[in-house]
């Protein structure tokens, strides 16, 4: 058994992918997230039109534990681009996953296409 | 390539090292250093920390790893046993010989021990190396008493150190007051009942005879026939310096130790240079890590041939925190140097002694010591190194500016450019401004690249200081900006939100800001946009707080809180069989809240639209108890009940809330109208406050509770229904469109120049002309309300919005709840 914050660390290891088929782009509000579910994970997935960019991260805030991320605002810090989780406005970096305030905790990220008008996101093909 | 051997890694012999890499990228030198400890350079100053729970890793001035880095060869455990002059190398006691251009002598000291008999009994410890600590610390577990010989700065070091461990503690001092070289008697005499209030026993005029014990020491027997009974003692009364290459190698030593060198730190041969503690300048050995620094820096601008300063003496001005205490002692502390006044100022009850000593012409500060509050030090001092001019009343300078709110002295603006800010890397004024111009504005960046306050951090308070002003001198703190995306104050983007038409945030930022914006910046727009058009927040829900995203209270665990709008607090049963109907349905924990009205907490957000829509279905609308906005206007129930009332408070503050309802702020706006002076509905805790009076209305403005809680001020009395609703739209139209983000009408307030008269120009007198124009754009507000639950509800598209997962339908699985007193709470997360 893994802890829920484990578990994202594990989907994300190895160099094989496999590529889960999300939802449509329109499912996703522009500058903005929403959640997908993949079998007993949560991933916040980001369509930073601004940016004409795609990310992917866990929707779990290591900071309290809450399952929230993809309802944050995103944004930039130079040029990084970033998550503020609406608990507390910690700030992670959406390349990387690393915590932009300082903090120990940071996030998982994951690889993201569009392809078809569809999102897809990538998992380590033994999760 | 030159190849210099470095003979001690201490403090000092390191700074050498880091001087000599940074300021020779190149790597001219071939660089070897030998340290008999087997770690690398540590913290010396900052021991006693390691009582308290710091480990020796966290002492080290620099890795190993650093000294790789750098290609410094370094050689822990290896003493050198001897310099061969005619041939230029050094001998260590594993028998390796190494060659040497120049050699650099930073052997430091050791422990001065007294000649007292039975030093050498078991029990008695120097305080000098990480390994005397940790046989202290060993030998310490089975102690219950511990003296210290040496009442001086490092005596009273040790003896912190040795209270630390949980030890009763004497200090032992041969003088007639502790820290006899910094301190005068009143100042001392004030640090001595300091410390004896810490249970620290001081023992003065001692000459310790002897040391007792059958090989453990066991006791003190001093020279006036008295015993002290101890099971440990700790030697700390001086330093001697390391020289004992000095004889066989022909170098020449000084009478009280050390190697003698001359300005340019070089001893009788030009080759070997002494620095540190080890060095004697003009039969003076300087014990401070400050001007052991100079001297590494003074070296090292020699071998690279840099202009060199030559070391003529050092200030030997402290200011440490001695066990708890706050000590300095800064230039001519006891005004020896020349005929002089002192100023002093002692509190005993407040513990805390100054001392100034002014020139004879009462033109210049000589020095002083500072017992209890050293907050003015670092300002002190830096008049007596300048020669700065003293104010004309110098007492200001240890007493504060009296009958005025001016700054005492002269502040960080007069510091002449050369002023020396941070005296252990040496870091003058005009370095820091330097660094700060080409565009360095935050304190640790500012302390990462210039080193300043990096050693004692006793000048960080002036770094600050000067950071800010030059900041402001730069424009750039008296500018309020929002945030990196945007370089203007609220106020500037409200403006060109209403004069060029801007609907959007993406517009804004396209036209006026740069970056992708964030977390900051995106609120505050939207907050402003509302403000100004009134549109419906969730059509740009991505740059709302998730609260303004959802329209509900995110709470722990994810869920959300919903409150209908109750105004004034009055409702029928109907509508509150209605609210428990609907709890009941999804399983609502309920409470009432603070405002008078009442919250439902632990709905999903996919239920936030079913559950609205029922409460919309029986006549309510949403309570804004998610937005920076008006929330409630609390009330009593006046005239229609009470015996006391004088007017109808329930029905005015029905009348205002409705008024106000949505209206978006700054900050949340709380209001409350009371029907007589006895105030029930705590209007006076309020951003707008209401109380009848015979004759009509009081406003108060301005008040809040909160962490900082602040009564609110009257602003006008007496008024009828429409001259306060009047005064209320002009009041909170100014405020939304001058206050900066999130400041509540208290903070504003106290910002505002001129407080609360000129409020009452702009809202009564309208000295700005501008009464008219915020009572229209007051009314648009009012005009253009509507209901943002209603407006969802009804809307397909907007109701899709409400949900957890895009690709399942599914609820969150990790929402979870447990009961508590009949209701229900979330379940804390492993």
């Amino acid at each position: 058994m893994f802890t829920e914050l484990e578990k994202y660390k594990k989907a994300e290891q190895s160099e094989e992918i496999i590529w889960f088929k999300a939802a449509s782009v329109s499912a996703f509000p522009e500058n903005g997230g929403a959640c997908v579910k993949y079998k007993d994970l949560q991933i916040a997935v980001f369509n930073f039109t601004r940016r004409n960019e795609w990310y992917a991260c866990q929707n779990l805030c290591p900071h309290k534990m809450q399952m929230a991320l993809s309802r944050g605002m995103i944004g930039s810090c130079g040029e990084e681009p970033k998550v503020a989780c609406p608990f507390h406005k910690m700030t992670f970096s959406l390349k990387n996953g690393n915590n932009l305030d300082g903090d120990e905790c940071s996030i998982i990220t994951y690889p993201v296409k569009v392809e078809d008008g569809f999102v897809f996101i990538g998992f380590d093909q033994n999760y | 390539m030159k190849k210099v051997v470095v003979i001690g890694n201490g403090m000092v012999g390191y700074k050498f090292c880091e001087k000599l890499r940074a300021k020779d990228p190149g790597k001219q030198f071939e660089i070897t250093v030998f340290g008999e400890e087997p770690w690398p350079a540590y913290d010396r100053v900052h021991l006693s920390a390691y009582f308290s729970g710091k480990k020796a890793n966290d002492l080290l001035l620099a890795s190993r790893s650093w000294y790789r880095e750098n290609q410094i060869d370094l050689r822990t455990k290896e003493l050198i046993v001897l310099i061969d002059r005619e041939n230029k190398c050094v001998l260590s006691h594993l028998g390796h010989k190494i060659h040497y251009d120049y050699l650099i002598l930073a052997t430091g000291a050791s422990a001065f021990v007294p000649p007292i008999q039975g030093v050498e009994k078991r029990g008695v410890f120097m305080y000098r190396t990480l390994e005397d600590l940790e046989s202290m610390m060993q030998y310490g577990q089975k102690a219950k008493s511990a003296a210290v010989i040496g009442g001086g700065l490092l005596g009273l070091e040790a003896a912190k150190a040795v209270l630390d461990m949980g030890l009763k503690t004497h200090v032992i001092e041969f003088a007639p007051r502790l820290m006899p070289r910094q301190l005068d008697e009143a100042g001392s005499g004030l640090l001595q009942s300091k410390l004896e209030e810490l249970g620290i026993s001081i023992h003065l005029n001692k000459n310790t005879r002897e040391i007792k014990g059958n090989g453990k020491l066991t006791g003190l027997e001093f020279a006036d026939g008295s015993f002290l009974e101890v099971d440990m003692l700790v030697v700390s009364a001086g330093i001697k310096p390391r020289d004992e290459l000095a004889e066989k190698a022909g170098l020449e030593k000084a009478a009280r130790g050390g190697f003698v060198v001359n300005e340019f730190l070089q001893t009788n041969d030009p080759d070997i240079f002494a620095i540190g503690e080890a060095a004697s300048y003009n039969n003076m050995v300087f014990g401070l890590v400050a001007p052991g620094y100079e001297m590494a820096t003074q070296v090292v601008n020699q071998l690279l041939q840099n202009e060199v300063r030559p070391f003529t003496g050092y200030d030997m001005s402290t200011k440490l925190k001695l066990i708890g205490v706050e000590v300095g002692s800064f230039g001519d502390a006891f005004g020896e140097s020349e005929p002089s006044k002192p100023i002093v100022y002692e509190n005993k009850s407040k513990g805390i002694y100054k001392r100034i000593n002014i020139s004879e012409d009462g033109k210049r500060l000589l020095g002083g010591i500072l017992v209890g509050d050293t907050s003015v030090y670092s300002m002190l001092l830096q008049m007596v190194q300048n020669n700065m001019p003293l104010p004309p009343e110098p007492e200001d300078l240890i007493l504060g500016a009296r009958g005025g709110d001016k700054e005492i002295g002269a502040g960080v603006d007069a510091l002449p450019s050369t002023a020396q800010v941070c005296s252990c890397e040496n870091i003058s004024k005009s370095d820091l401004c330097e660094v700060i111009s080409e565009g360095v504005h935050e304190i640790d960046a500012l302390k990462k690249c210039t080193k300043a306050g990096t050693g004692c951090g006793g000048c960080m308070p002036l770094i600050k200081d000067l950071l800010h002003a030059e900041l402001k001198a730069l424009g750039k703190n008296v500018k309020n900006v929002v945030c990196e995306h945007f370089d203007y104050s609220r106020q500037e983007l409200l403006d060109l939100i209403k004069v060029r038409g801007i609907k959007t945030y993406d517009a804004l930022l396209d036209e006026f800001g740069e970056g992708d914006g964030c977390e900051v910046c995106k609120p505050l727009v939207a907050s402003l946009l509302a403000s100004t058009w009134n549109d419906l927040v969730v059509l740009q829900d991505t740059i709302q707080d998730t609260n303004d995203r959802f329209l509900a209270n995110i709470q722990k665990g994810g869920t959300y809180s919903v409150v209908p709008r109750i105004p004034g607090g009055e409702i029928t049963p109907d509508k509150l069989i209605v609210i428990g109907e609907v709890a009941k349905k999804y399983g609502l924990y309920t409470k009432i809240t603070g405002g008078q009205r009442i919250d439902m907490f632990g709905a999903r957000v996919d239920e936030l639209p079913d559950i609205w829509e029922e409460l919309i279905d029986a006549g309510f609308e949403s309570g804004h108890a998610y937005g920076k906005s008006l929330r409630t206007v609390k009330s009593c129930v006046g005239t229609t009940w009470c015996r006391y009332g004088v007017q109808d408070a329930v029905s005015f503050a029905i009348r205002v809330e409705e008024r106000y309802r949505g209206l978006r702020s700054p900050h949340k706006l709380k209001g409350a109208v009371s029907g007589c002076t006895r105030e029930c509905a705590e209007a006076q805790s309020k951003d707008f406050g209401i109380i009848a009076t015979e004759k009509g209305w009081n406003l108060y403005v301005c008040g809040n509770g909160g962490s900082k809680p602040q009564h609110a001020v009257l602003l006008a009395n007496d008024l009828d229904d429409e001259t306060c609703l009047k005064y209320i739209d002009r009041f909170l139209m100014f405020y939304i469109k001058t206050a900066e983000p999130l400041n509540r009408t208290a903070t504003w307030l106290n910002k505002m120049e001129g407080g609360i008269a000129y409020l009452k120009d702009v809202v009564v007198n309208d000295c700005l002309g501008l009464g008219e124009e915020l009572e229209k754009e007051m009314a648009f507000m009012i005009e253009t309300y509507s209901c943002e639950w209603k407006e969802v509800v009804n809307n397909p598209s907007l109701r899709a919005k409400f949900k957890h997962f895009v690709n399942a339908e599914e609820k969150d699985p990790t929402v979870g709840f447990q009961p508590m007193r009949g209701q229900k709470r979330p379940v804390d997360w492993s």
